[in-house]
């Protein structure tokens, strides 16, 4: 009964912050509007038994928003609200694409014939995790651990400011300012 | 608690976030629209390991997967955002069509 209001609570609280992040007017407001969404979904998964990976959810969200937050601010059209104005295109046909996926998603869900349950959650599933990952899930792991680590090269070297040999080339001559490449 | 109720709230906030990927026109903003998708995507994958396949851990490493998916989206995304922006001070979608078809 209290795991039926909680899911309840949870999953109306994740939709509809979720849909106040492209309703709100503020950007930090928005940001925390997200935030509260990634944390309800964070509980709807703790409610699911997965203890561990709520944790890291709710965790990593925290402190994704707050870098997010910086950057809403750096790079919004109205960081804090106090020029109200429309930053959307196509509006009615985005509206019209996404209510019609979640009317096919949601007849998918309520028409198909789930497969009934096979086993049981296994008593303490953040270790069932760690050995699949530690043993037969061990090339996901390190194929995600590759990922992440492209991701950091990636990452730096598209944000590191450009000077002027990827400006002009090796060839300094051809650039402007007097050919010395400034 | 059903599967259903689960994945309906799942496909709620993938409906939520594809609106917004499409709608806005600040590329941080259609950045949120995809974190809530996967946000959703996220809850789908628990949903299936809890009620369908609990025995095994498949489950659970997919949604390690997709957290992920989801850090390297953000980081690489503000990269890109960064790059564009700091080379022609485009912070809008609509700036930045050069790969339109």
């Amino acid at each position: 009964m209290a795991a039926t209001v909680l899911f309840w609570v949870l999953a109306v609280a994740a939709v509809g912050f979720g849909f106040a992040v492209f309703r709100l007017g503020s950007m930090a407001q928005v940001t925390f509007a997200l935030l509260a969404s990634f944390l309800a979904v964070a509980g709807l998964v703790l409610l699911l038994g997965l203890g561990y990976l709520g944790v890291v959810i709710a965790l990593m969200m925290v402190i994704e928003m707050v870098i997010m937050a910086v950057f809403m601010i750096m790079y919004m059209m109205n960081p804090a609200g106090l020029m109200p104005m429309a930053m959307y295109h196509n509006k009615a046909g985005s509206m019209t694409i996404a209510v019609g996926t979640f009317a096919v998603l949601a007849a998918g869900i309520l028409l198909v014939h789930w497969p009934v349950r096979r086993g049981v959650p296994p008593p303490d599933p953040t270790f069932a995790l760690g050995e699949a990952l530690m043993s037969g899930q061990m090339l996901t792991m390190m194929t995600l651990g590759v990922a992440l680590f492209a991701t950091i090269v990636t990452c730096v070297v598209l944000a590191t400011n450009r000077g002027r040999y990827d400006r002009f080339g090796d060839d300094l001559r051809s650039g402007p300012a007097g050919g010395d490449g400034r | 608690m059903t599967l259903q109720l689960f994945l309906l709230a799942a496909a709620g906030l993938f409906a939520i976030g594809l609106y917004g990927a499409l709608s806005q026109q600040s590329i941080v903003m259609l950045m949120m629209g995809l974190e809530l998708m996967l946000n959703g995507v996220i809850l789908a994958t628990a949903a299936f390991w809890y009620f369908l396949t609990p025995g095994g851990s498949d489950g659970q490493v997919l949604i390690v997967v997709i957290i992920t998916a989801m850090a390297v989206e953000m980081a690489a995304g503000f990269a890109v955002v960064t790059a564009i922006y700091r080379s022609r001070q485009v912070d809008m979608t609509d700036g930045a069509s050069d790969l339109r078809g």
